[in-house]
């Protein structure tokens, strides 16, 4: 039984669709049938970090119009055998998403895969509503920083009580997903507690990825983050992939650098 | 913990504020999102039932639903016009 699994913020820039290529392209490589949706209608970007954007000729909107088939908008991936890409449109126009389309268009995507893995926009609007509808599963990301916390409580309050699966009655998992995370400004104070954020959003940690360079040069060169096997960020993402997959898998939590005492003393004081 | 740090008071971190701030918001919200959105609705049926008694113009009447901790306390406050049905009485 194929299963939705939105990926979602409220906020933007807080790496929803870093984590989206990553936890995709993670599923793919343990050999599930992914694909991974972009639902940022007139600001795509999956494609992007995909490393895809030049394969882009038939996007969703397409597909949800009746322009295109379903297999004609399915991009295959280059690097994981079983990893497809579903960018969106760039149009301006904010009703080309439909509550019907999306269904329509995500049941027949439920037959064909064992994953679809939906990327949300940034804010609550129409894209962000969708995204999350249809959902059976969803993650929530967060930076360790005020907005983002605030945002993503009301995102998931919106995920409990208004997608299809909250409506029918039915539960809809929920996993904190925390990015940026830099254990050695949380131990100098300077930045939220793992353990404060947890408290306050109370849904269960799925990972914690640390700030890590190697996101940037990833999203710089088109390849999903946690193909990069040796940085940590790949750590954290192919730990919440097993955690996705129901393995018990003990969350790795970044610790700052050790450092003498000598060099403590000095950086203190400074 | 480094030694200076013993003789030196420490001042409270940005992180302890910005986690303070966050759990006293979101208690907030959590519980006023629901209450805030029937507060405009009730405002306005409050005015029609005072209206059946009492003219009160509609910047008369404010509602208010407070948040402080475990307790919510919904305050309506109805300024009713002194001067002209005291005249009519007499």
């Amino acid at each position: 039984m194929a299963k939705v699994i939105v990926v979602t913020s409220g906020k933007g820039g807080v790496g929803k669709t870093t984590t989206s290529a990553a936890i995709a392209t993670g599923l793919a490589q343990r050999g599930h049938k992914t694909v991974i949706i972009d639902f940022d209608v007139g600001l795509r970007n999956v494609d992007l970090i995909m490393g895809c954007e030049r394969r882009v000729v038939y996007d969703f909107i397409n597909v949800i119009n009746g322009d295109a088939k379903l297999s004609q908008a399915l991009i295959k991936d280059k690097r994981v055998e079983t990893l497809f890409i579903l960018a969106t449109s760039q149009t301006r126009d904010k009703d080309a998403l439909t509550e019907e389309g999306v269904k329509r268009v995500i049941d027949e995507l439920k037959t064909q895969f064992d994953y679809i893995v939906c990327d949300s926009p940034a804010g609550i609007e129409r894209g962000a509503f969708l995204a999350m509808y249809y959902a059976d599963e969803a993650v929530v990301v967060a930076n360790p920083e005020v907005s983002s916390v605030r945002d993503a409580d009301r995102m998931i309050g919106l995920v409990t009580s208004k997608s299809a699966r909250a409506e029918k009655g039915e539960t809809l998992p929920q996993h904190l997903l925390l990015t940026r995370y830099d254990a050695e400004r949380v131990e100098k104070g300077e930045m939220l507690r793992l353990e404060d954020v947890q408290e306050i959003l109370a849904v269960p940690l799925l990972a914690v990825v640390p700030e890590c360079p190697s996101v940037l040069q990833a999203s710089n060169v088109g390849m999903p983050v946690i193909l990069d096997e040796k940085s940590p960020a790949a750590k954290a993402y192919a730990e919440a992939v097993g955690r996705l997959l129901g393995e018990t898998i003990e969350i790795t939590i970044p610790k700052a650098p050790k450092r003498g005492l000598f060099d403590r003393l000095l950086r203190r004081s400074a | 913990m480094s030694l200076l740090s013993l003789f030196r008071r420490q001042p409270r971190s940005s992180a302890d504020t910005a986690r303070e701030r966050l759990q006293i918001l979101l208690a907030h919200e959590r519980a006023g999102l629901n209450g805030a959105e029937f507060l405009p609705q009730m405002q306005r049926e409050l005015l029609e039932v005072i209206r059946k008694y009492v003219q009160v113009d509609d910047d008369r009447v404010q509602v208010n639903l407070d948040n402080d901790g475990n307790i919510s306390v919904l305050e309506v406050n109805i300024e009713l016009p002194a001067a002209a049905p005291r005249h009519q009485s007499q």
